[in-house]
């Protein structure tokens, strides 16, 4: 990652950085507790209002499910994984899942995995760097 | 309220007509609909149109000016894999309410080739997080099944090779071919678990319904081709925990299912047959569970059974399903009652379910980021 990603765009608005660091953005409900991805300011689970606040997600969890993508639009590089983590904070949040072999047999429920940030150029821009993160195994 | 029944239903045969457009395959159906009730364009007190490609085109209107401009009012529907099932439920809704009492559904659609999904502009996140193709999704869905019950490969593949084979019995299917279990495990790998042979096939189509009170079905003596709709219900998708994650397509259909066997005052237990939303081989197998015809957990054992195919206890899909027949997102809802309509009627050939009393039509549709539209209707014979 070069030292400067401050002026980097990043891939989706909840990844944010401060003081060069990225983190993922996440918002908890006050009232019943659950953790959202992203900023919002009224909870879908429970209604409240005003109750929301600013969170960083955690930066482990576990997957839930995957799926190895053999077909996808043109431009995109196949297979590769995509997993539903269940992170240690309450969230859930899908990603790519690199560093494993793209096979069932490979690739448990339950598996321990970790966020990492890194920079690409996305398949529409091909010219712009972004930061992005994706799940390696723990 | 009156009871509402369907006069007359039908369907264009699904397939790629890229030299047409969408308001002459909607009139291709509305007329054949039309004549299956045995009435006119000038019968008709309203147009409720679904579909999803040209939603903001005034589709319905443009139907009108090939058929007839009678000055009726038109609605133009759009809700995902649920537009004409909701153009349906429309028109059903207008003749509960008491405001017409014969009146025109019609769904309809034309596609291309190809992935549907995919993001909303901006730097694509394809492959970087994830994907966004509506294979992946459907994959997530029966990877959760596998998780919970263990589901198998071999079991998610069974559904495409029963549905492949009731479609060989539709003359109005897209496909016609049946498709062995080892070819379609040996299909191109789409998204793991399902292979090419396990995604529906984006197709043409269209498909129509005239729906009229009880009335009015007496006085215009339609009682021996008429089918009754028991129960007409929707829902959208109730809080999931993961659902920014992973759109759910389970509890909304459970929502649903629920308040229409309530509405029809019958159970799973007494539905003949069933067309249900099999967009991917797996979608089909936890519809089996969400719409009660077997325990939580038993839907693998189900599709090895040989329950759900023609012949069996419940027989599910034998249009030849989304995965054969083909689906045209705005026509599939209508299709699916033209479908069951049919087996009511004892009108449908090689395939008939025999002595059919009540059949069940269900479309759940969304995608991520987006949210799930869902509908079912429950009909029965008159």
């Amino acid at each position: 990652m070069s030292d400067d990603v401050k002026d980097i765009p990043t891939l989706v608005p909840f990844l944010k950085h401060e003081n060069d660091k990225p983190y993922l953005a996440g918002s908890k409900c006050g009232a019943c507790g659950h953790v959202y991805v992203g900023d919002r300011s009224i909870c879908a689970k429970c209604s409240a209002r005003g109750k929301m606040q600013s969170v960083r997600l955690a930066e482990t969890g576990k997957v839930y499910v995957y799926t190895i993508v053999h077909r996808s639009f043109p431009g995109v590089e196949t297979p590769f994984v995509d997993v539903i983590v269940d992170l240690d904070d309450g969230a859930h949040l899908k990603g790519t899942l690199r560093n494993v072999k793209p096979d069932p047999d490979a690739i448990p429920f339950g598996l321990p995995v970790k966020i990492v940030y890194y920079e690409v150029k996305p398949v529409n821009k091909p010219d712009t760097l972004h930061l992005t993160y994706a799940f390696e195994p723990a | 309220m009156s009871d509402v029944y369907i006069a007359g239903t039908d369907m264009i045969r699904f397939g790629r007509f890229p030299e047409r457009t969408v308001p002459d395959l909607a009139a291709e159906s509305a007329l054949l609909a039309l004549d299956d009730a045995g009435l006119t364009i000038k019968d008709m007190q309203a147009l409720y149109c679904g579909n999803l490609g040209q939603a903001s085109g005034m589709v319905g209107q443009r139907m009108l000016a090939e058929i007839g401009q009678t000055g009726i009012p038109v609605t133009n529907v759009a809700n995902a894999c649920a537009t004409g099932a909701t153009a349906f439920r429309d028109a059903w809704m207008a003749i509960k309410a008491g405001v017409y009492d014969i009146v025109l559904a019609v769904g309809v659609e034309q596609m291309g080739k190809g992935l549907l999904g995919g993001g909303a502009g901006g730097p694509s996140t394809e492959g970087l997080i994830g994907s966004g193709t509506m294979p992946a999704m459907f994959s997530h869905v029966g990877m959760e099944h596998a998780r919970k019950y263990g589901t198998t490969f071999d079991q998610f593949a069974r559904v495409s090779v029963k549905n492949h084979w009731h479609s060989t019995m539709n003359p109005k299917s897209m496909y016609r071919k049946e498709t062995p279990l080892q070819e379609v495990m040996a299909a191109e790998m789409i998204a793991w678990p399902n292979t090419k042979l396990m995604c529906s096939v984006n197709v043409d189509g269209s498909a129509a319904a005239v729906l009229v009170s009880e009335a009015k079905m007496k006085q215009l003596g339609l009682q021996d081709r008429a089918v009754k709709v028991r129960a007409s219900v929707m829902s959208s998708n109730p809080f999931q925990e993961r659902q920014l994650a992973m759109p759910d397509f389970s509890a909304a259909t459970r929502l649903a299912a629920k308040s229409a066997y309530e509405q029809a005052g019958v159970g799973p237990g007494d539905i003949n047959l069933i067309e249900l939303h099999d967009c991917f081989a797996t979608a089909e197998i936890v519809h089996y569970e969400n719409l009660g015809i077997c325990a939580d957990g038993d839907a693998g054992a189900l599709i090895n059974s040989g329950d759900t195919q023609l012949g069996g206890r419940i027989p599910v899909n034998v249009s030849g399903g989304l995965l054969s027949k083909g689906h045209p997102l705005g026509a599939t809802g209508i299709a699916n009652i033209y479908e069951v309509a049919t087996h009511l009627r004892g009108k449908a050939g090689q395939r008939q379910v025999e002595g059919a009393r009540f059949g069940l039509t269900h479309v759940v549709g969304g995608g991520p980021g987006m949210g799930t539209a869902c509908a079912i209707h429950i009909l029965e014979k008159v």
